[in-house]
């Protein structure tokens, strides 16, 4: 009894969210093996609180799409997309997973753009043998398993948080070319910790010191102590991973503290709000780690620049750059498998070597995170100017 | 150098928690009422401020101004609605009540205008000049003269006016302040309008110094000018200051000798031993509770 109870449950809800997914996707049923059309799901957060990086990243789908297809699409095939909104919500998007992999029969999902709706996928997608890729889940643990072993159709175009330690770390020691820095970190998450391990270990790999090591709180709003404390130690540049409401004040408190040395953070810091709370003038000599910059003037970043443009009439963002990126890196791969069986695009996705994509060039390591460039970005007056790429 | 320098970080964040500090010791000493709800005071005293500067375009010292003259009011309407009716209620009940008004306080600002944080303007230009090689800025100059300005008119009130002359009777004792003629009402009224006053100021001046507020802002400071209060003897308005000043100096120097992530942890933990150890505090007398 309790069983049934549970299947028709079970039932009735795939049902709903087959209804509600089949607003928006038009025709249904037909295979996207053998005909003449190659289906992708999009399993995306097109509402509810982060629905302004799925809508983003919508966009960039559909431009890539479209130049594809006019192009002449994969292998001489059309492609269309199956869009499911997962309403930011974990549990809708296993379901539009289930949805899109059992009903629609797609060759790979793209999306979704956070990493815990990412998560809440993967196992939709290896128990299907489905590859996805999130254009924007930079936890690790979207591509390896708590347990350490990789999931193996899970792949993902953003780097990973701890990479962009590693490009602090690289672009402080090779383009400052300081000697000497401090590390101020948030303690209380973990994106934090690791960006400060993996730049500790890098920076002290290419010749420098770490001269002082140093932990806030969330929430904290005094900084004036522990910054004193760093400025006595003299370093050359502070390195502080964390989000943008703390550090706002951390930059504003440590110029007037006098600390005029280079100030360094990653995506935790890309937010408006960091103008108005440090000041434009404390931010000026201070750099961030992006995904894409629309001032980055190599060929192909301004040439999407220019596109995008063009089709929304504003400057494209890292959101819709990766979504455009997604696109194309999983028509590299189902070309180079030659078929739209979910194995073989997941084992030519694996083999993706220094594929030209608008965020850099990208190569994929053994647990599927990607091995790319990251941009940097520095403050002058307020504005975030491009500064220079790295490449790992 | 470094040691001035931490210092007079210390001072700063010191005078705000001694000005948050009286309001708690001045209401605990007339009504014995630890009152929940004043770090949230202190909160709406900064949003106050915050829409004088931004939307009216006045300055500083308008803005404290109007801020502390609202509060003023604020505090009142607390008192009126909230605790008037408790007063001869047994004190968890109006412990409780407290907490609740907090919350409320502190919902009903996010349910207004949302949970987002606000940077305050600058009213003050960034120049520092140094001192001994210690960097020191033109607000933590003013703002240092403000809470002791602040502070000095408070000692003034409290001793040289007819008000504070009422208020150090009701303290003492009610019932024969009350067969003297002194209006209990009205005293402890103007109690928490002189309290909430002082938290309105310290909300400007907390959001000019540390840039960032928000709704839950009051939370934190709340607690720690409670602890600085019981610090200098709760009730006793010298003790809120020095109690203030010494739990901002040990912090920083906590936090200045690389323990940053126990400097909360230090406060609570002075907190518990002046309980263990000297219940009454720095300033208190100890004196048996009479049954």
């Amino acid at each position: 009894m309790k069983k049934s109870k549970f299947a028709s449950l079970f039932l009735a809800s795939s049902l709903l969210v087959g209804i509600l997914a089949g607003c928006g996707a038009g025709e249904e049923g037909s295979s996207s093996k053998g005909g003449d059309e190659i289906k992708i799901g999009v399993n995306l957060e097109l509402s509810g609180p982060v629905a302004s990086y799925g809508s983003s990243q919508n966009d960039g789908f559909n431009l890539a799409v479209e130049e594809i297809n006019a192009a002449g699409g994969i292998d001489g095939k059309q492609v269309k997309l199956v869009t499911v909104d997962n309403k930011s919500d974990a549990a809708e998007s296993t379901n539009a997973a289930i949805k899109l992999t059992s009903q629609d029969n797609v060759a790979a999902i793209i999306g979704p753009a956070t990493s815990g709706n990412s998560v809440a996928q993967v196992q939709i997608a290896n128990d299907s043998k489905t590859p996805m890729i999130t254009p924007s889940g930079t936890s690790p643990n979207v591509t390896v398993a708590d347990n350490g072993s990789v999931n193996e159709f899970a792949f993902r175009t953003s780097f990973i948080d701890p990479f962009q330690g590693t490009v602090a770390a690289n672009f402080a020691a090779n383009e400052l070319k300081v000697k000497t820095a401090a590390v101020y970190a948030d303690n209380a998450s973990d994106y934090a910790k690791g960006l400060a391990a993996s730049f500790i270990k890098d920076f002290e790999a290419a010749g420098g010191t770490i001269v002082q090591q140093e932990s806030y709180v969330a929430k904290d709003t005094d900084f004036r102590s522990t910054l004193t404390r760093i400025k006595g130690a003299n370093p050359e540049f502070i390195f502080i991973p964390g989000y943008y409401e703390e550090v706002g004040l951390i930059v504003k408190q440590a110029r007037e503290l006098g600390i005029t040395v280079p100030l360094m953070g990653a995506d935790g810091w890309d937010s408006p709000t960091i103008v108005d709370l440090a000041g434009a003038e404390a931010l000026n000599n201070t750099f961030i780690i992006n995904h894409y910059s629309a001032e980055d003037p190599d060929g192909k970043a301004k040439e999407f620049a220019d596109k995008f443009n063009e089709k929304f009439g504003k400057a494209p963002n890292s959101f819709n750059a990766l979504g455009y990126d997604t696109v194309y890196l999983l028509k590299d791969a189902i070309e180079r498998a030659g078929s739209t069986d979910g194995t073989k695009i997941k084992e030519a996705l694996e083999a993706t070597d220094d594929l030209d994509l608008v965020t850099g060039l990208y190569s994929v390591d053994e647990q599927h995170h990607p091995v790319k460039s990251a941009t940097i970005l520095e403050f002058v007056d307020g504005k975030q100017v491009f500064n220079t790429k790295v490449n790992p | 150098m470094e040691w001035i320098q931490q210092l007079i970080n210390g001072i700063s964040l010191g005078s705000i928690y001694a000005l948050i500090a009286l309001g708690y010791t001045m209401v605990y000493g007339i009504i014995k009422l630890i009152n929940f709800a004043h770090g949230d005071v202190f909160m709406v005293g900064s949003f106050i401020g915050f829409y004088s500067i931004t939307v009216f375009g006045l300055g500083f010292f308008p803005a404290l101004i109007i801020s502390m003259a609202a509060c003023a009011l604020f505090g009142v309407i607390i008192e009126r609605i909230a605790y008037k009716r408790l007063r001869n209620a047994t004190r968890i009940a109006a412990l409780i009540t407290a907490i609740g008004v907090s919350l409320l306080i502190e919902y009903g600002v996010i349910y207004i205008r949302g949970a987002q944080p606000e940077a305050y303007p600058d009213i003050f230009s960034n120049k520092t000049f140094s001192i001994l090689g210690a960097q020191i800025s033109i607000q933590s100059v003013l703002i240092l003269s403000v809470s002791i300005v602040l502070m000095i008119l408070l000692q003034f009130i409290v001793h040289k006016t007819k008000t504070g002359k009422a208020m150090r009777a009701v303290s003492h004792d009610v019932e024969a302040a009350k067969l003297m003629g002194i209006n209990v009402d009205n005293t402890i009224s103007a109690t928490f309008a002189i309290g909430s006053a002082l938290a309105g100021a310290a909300g400007v001046i907390f959001g000019v110094y540390y840039t960032k507020i928000d709704p839950l802002m009051g939370v934190i400071p709340g607690l720690k000018a409670f602890v600085a209060a019981v610090l200098g003897g709760i009730g006793i308005i010298p003790g809120a200051m020095v109690g203030g000043l010494v739990l901002g100096v040990v912090e920083t120097i906590v936090s200045a000798l690389g323990f940053s992530l126990w400097r909360d942890a230090a406060a609570f933990i002075i907190l518990i031993l002046i309980l263990i150890f000297r219940p009454s505090g720095i300033f208190g007398k100890n004196t048996r509770e009479k049954v």
